[in-house]
């Protein structure tokens, strides 16, 4: 079959990287393609040429068996080619059926044809089988709604083939399987799609070839039922990882650390009577790994940052080794011994431009200063020296901008600046989001060193997978509530994915 | 743990000439500016000039050494004219021992005037509690800082006129007189010593001390700051504060140069006080900016406006550059931001 895009050869170069390096892609028409690498392989340069972002140093771009050079975005749209990043481009503010339609609205001159752009909004969006109002406003839905707008725009413009840039990683499993649902029904159609992920499970679940970039170059391409998550890892990484979500030896749990009762918060953006927090209760013991499992939206994260102190909530009580504290901020929650590394690592974490020292030692100045005002920066390079070696942190200098590490290296600084705090306890969320399967092997390592060190973590992830490889106990959330506890190693995905959705039981 | 794999590019290690030129554009442009005006006009390059220079642009200075604080935290004062107009005014009642004496006492007439040192006193507390006031009304009231300090440009406006109901006072003792027209060692203006004495505190407090440290960790990203323990609040309030120490310092150091304080001194000072900030590289977004960069945008503009006087440019066309430079100063800013999230 003759493919319907075909990138040979594309060269592209950044200040200081070559992020591409004769790479190519091959699409065939009516497929679903993986794109797969570590972060820093290339894929996010090779989408950003495909969908006119920015242009190739090098190299050629065949659409539909014609040559093409796409200048703009526009220009890769008009030719049938649109793109889905991670972070939506909807206007909040306006209906569906405008996001659907922004820029080409049907109508006469500057009049707008409300009808008919409502009209062909539902049209799409029943062929999609979803439930949206053409009327309503983008602001009020959930991730998983937005996405199927932009979907729904896509469709909208007769696109020929749809980019999807990690298009899971902010979905619940069940939001996952609709959109799989709505993928193949386009696949059905005759589109096109590439399928950028990491998680291979969903792959091996939903493509049917791949190609893999590593260093920016081809590194290998194929039938998806001719390959194993093994083999496309070992294409990854240049090796074979063992051991890919290792068990520990469990340690015996100390006393408990943290105990939290009877945490309620109501009300949020949307909707002030909501129930975010309803009774929440659990407790963490010393050197133990707590896993946080739940649907997006269950309250994991609301429940992180209650406990933290970064939002407000409207009873509870916590406890810090069996006294009662009072945690009105996220000094509070540090003053006691408790750490956070939010989920979001770019908009909550980290300061991008500002150096990794910087950046390693900001929750901690009180190790480093002399005369309670100057910052000892001898001291403190040591102590990026000494979470280097530790973490295995990869970087060429500490005054270098955080910026221009890859995301797990940013992750493993986030980690560094709350163990350089030795707190009592961590919660980390989502610790291994858009990280790389190797980085991601290094964060559970350190996760169990942590544990052994004598921290109690409790760890929210949505990958289910990654809180049975990590946790000795695991607590799910259902609708703001803790829906069930269960034993590490009595776990398995079915058991945790009744408990999430379910009503609550124990199990 | 897992061997290392290297399969990330590395980063950038070599210099990179765009980086090289962001960071030193502004000492470049001044350089090739002043060899310009030296060329075209002899007299520029006389020493006598180029302290006359440096003791214009030593209040301007001050100002943008506290704007740069400000600026620091992605915030902006508006009201720092106004503030140095009623903060000039209050040292100047000070100094006369009354708003009523503003007559009967004179320059000379020391016998009933309070000290200098009263009087600058009085303008600085006047200063901190005008940043204090803003601070608190973007901190706990949560209005943008722009829209609080057009409020405080307007209110401390009017509040000087209202104090300063009969025109201006003039007049001051020898010492104070002493603070904005004197010299020391021989050639040096005493306003230029002020400037470049706490424009260095400033840069050891920004550079050197974790309060800094705190600072740009707020502008850069304050939800990340609020995370890592930071107190976000009590850093934003501050920044307003320092700026309003700094505003009621040049109030008094402007009051001592003249020898005499109005209720419209002052006026249009924010413009050129942020374009300096900005020259200098301080980012509007918050987060990246050095005193050093703040000192030689203040400089620049101050060489620019005098080597336009030397030209006989026009006042007016002065204000139609400074307008264009904040804007270009403000393009290549967010062009440079761009650029630091692409590489």
């Amino acid at each position: 079959m003759e493919p319907l895009l075909r990138m040979s050869l594309i060269s592209k170069r950044f200040p200081g990287v070559q992020a591409l390096d004769d790479a190519s892609l091959e699409v065939l028409p009516g497929e679903i393609h993986a794109l797969l690498g570590e972060n820093g392989a290339g894929k996010s340069t090779l989408i950003k040429i495909l969908s006119g972002a920015q242009q190739p140093d090098s190299g050629t771009i065949e659409f539909g068996g014609q040559s093409v050079t796409f200048v703009s975005p526009h220009d890769a749209q008009r030719r049938g080619i649109v793109t889905i990043y991670q972070e939506f481009t909807l206007t909040p503010n306006m209906t569906i059926a405008e996001n659907v339609f922004i820029g080409r609205e049907p109508g006469l001159g500057v009049f707008v044809d409300w009808r008919k752009m409502a009209s062909e909004t539902r049209a799409i969006t029943k062929r999609l089988g979803l439930e949206l109002q053409p009327m309503s406003i983008v602001r009020g839905l959930s991730v998983a709604e937005q996405q199927m707008v932009e979907i729904a725009r896509a469709l909208s413009m007769k696109s020929r083939l749809i980019v999807m840039d990690e298009p899971t990683s902010a979905l619940s499993s069940a939001e996952v399987e609709k959109l799989f649902r709505i993928i193949r029904e386009l696949k059905a159609h005759g589109l096109s799609i590439i399928f950028v992920t990491h998680r291979l499970e969903e792959v091996m679940q939903i493509c049917d070839r791949y190609t893999v970039l590593r260093d920016g170059r081809l590194v290998g391409s194929g039938a998806i039922a001719n390959t194993t998550i093994d083999g496309i890892i070992r294409l990854m990484v240049g090796r074979q990882v063992n051991a890919l979500f290792a068990h520990r030896e469990k340690t015996p749990a100390g006393d408990v650390v943290l105990a939290v009762e009877g945490l309620n918060r109501r009300g949020n953006a949307q909707d002030q009577n909501a129930s975010v927090l309803a009774d929440v209760g659990f407790e963490v013991h010393r050197g133990e790994i707590l896993g946080v499992a739940g649907l997006v939206g269950a309250g994991r994260t609301e429940m992180a940052r209650a406990v933290f102190g970064a939002d407000p909530f409207d009873s509870g009580r916590v406890f810090v080794d069996g006294r009662q504290v009072r945690i009105r901020s996220p000094q509070d929650a540090i003053r006691h011994g408790i750490g956070l590394v939010p989920e979001d690592r770019k908009q909550q974490a980290l300061f991008l431009a500002l150096a990794v020292r910087v950046n390693l030692s900001m929750a901690s100045h009180q190790r480093i200063m002399r005369w309670g005002v100057f910052m000892d920066e001898t001291a403190e390079r040591a102590m990026v020296e000494e979470f280097r070696k530790r973490l295995n942190i990869r970087m060429a200098s500490p005054e270098q901008l955080i910026a221009s590490l890859s995301g797990g290296n940013q992750q493993k600084v986030t980690l560094a600046r709350w163990l350089a705090l030795r707190p009592k306890v961590l919660i980390v969320d989502e610790p291994t989001r858009g990280i790389d399967i190797v980085a991601k092997v290094e964060v559970h390592n350190l996760l169990f060193e942590m544990a052994r060190s004598g921290i109690a973590v409790v760890a929210i992830s949505s990958e289910l997978p990654e809180v049975l490889a990590i946790s000795d106990r695991i607590i799910t959330m259902r609708e703001g509530r803790i829906s069930g506890e269960i034993k590490g190693e009595n776990a398995t995905e079915e058991v945790l994915m009744s408990m999430m959705t379910l009503s609550a039981k124990a199990a | 743990m897992t061997e290392s794999v290297h399969s990330e590019a590395q980063p950038p290690a070599k210099t990179d000439v765009f980086g090289f030129l962001a960071r030193f554009a502004p000492l470049i442009f001044l350089i090739v500016l002043m060899t310009a005006f030296a060329i075209g006009e002899p007299r520029f390059l006389t020493p006598l000039n180029l302290f006359n220079i440096l003791r214009q642009v030593s209040i301007y200075g001050l100002l943008a050494v506290g704007m740069t604080f400000v600026i620091l935290t992605a915030g902006i004062d508006l009201s720092i004219g106004s503030l140095v107009a009623f903060a000039g005014l209050v040292a100047a009642a000070v100094s006369k021992g009354g708003v009523s004496n503003r007559f009967t006492v004179g320059a000379g007439q020391e016998a009933a005037s309070y000290g200098w040192y009263l009087a600058a006193l009085a303008a600085i507390g006047v200063g901190l509690a005008g940043g204090f006031l803003q601070g608190f009304a973007i901190t706990r009231l949560k209005v943008p800082p722009f829209v609080v300090t057009l409020g405080g440009m307007s209110a401390f406006r009017g509040g000087a006129l209202l104090f300063a109901a009969g025109g201006p006072i003039s007049g001051f003792e020898p010492n104070f007189v002493w603070m904005g027209q004197g010299r020391v060692l021989g050639e040096v203006p005493v306003p230029v010593v002020i400037f470049v004495a706490f424009a260095v505190l400033a840069h050891v407090v920004l550079r050197y001390t974790r309060y800094g440290r705190q600072i740009y960790a707020v502008g850069g990203n304050p939800e990340a700051a609020r995370l890592s323990g930071l107190n976000v609040r009590a850093v934003i309030t501050s920044v307003y504060v320092i700026m309003g120490f700094f505003a009621g310092l040049g109030a008094f150091v402007l009051a001592a140069r003249l020898n005499s304080a109005e209720a419209v001194a002052g006026t249009g000072y924010e413009l050129t006080v942020i374009a300096s900030v900005v020259i200098g590289g301080t980012s509007l977004f918050g987060g990246v900016g050095t005193i050093f960069g703040t000192v030689i945008g203040t400089i620049l503009i101050g060489v620019l406006l005098n080597g336009l006087v030397l030209m006989n440019v026009s006042a007016y066309v002065q204000q139609i550059i400074i307008g264009i430079i904040i804007v270009l100063a403000v393009a290549f800013d967010t062009f440079a931001k761009s650029r630091r999230r692409v590489g």
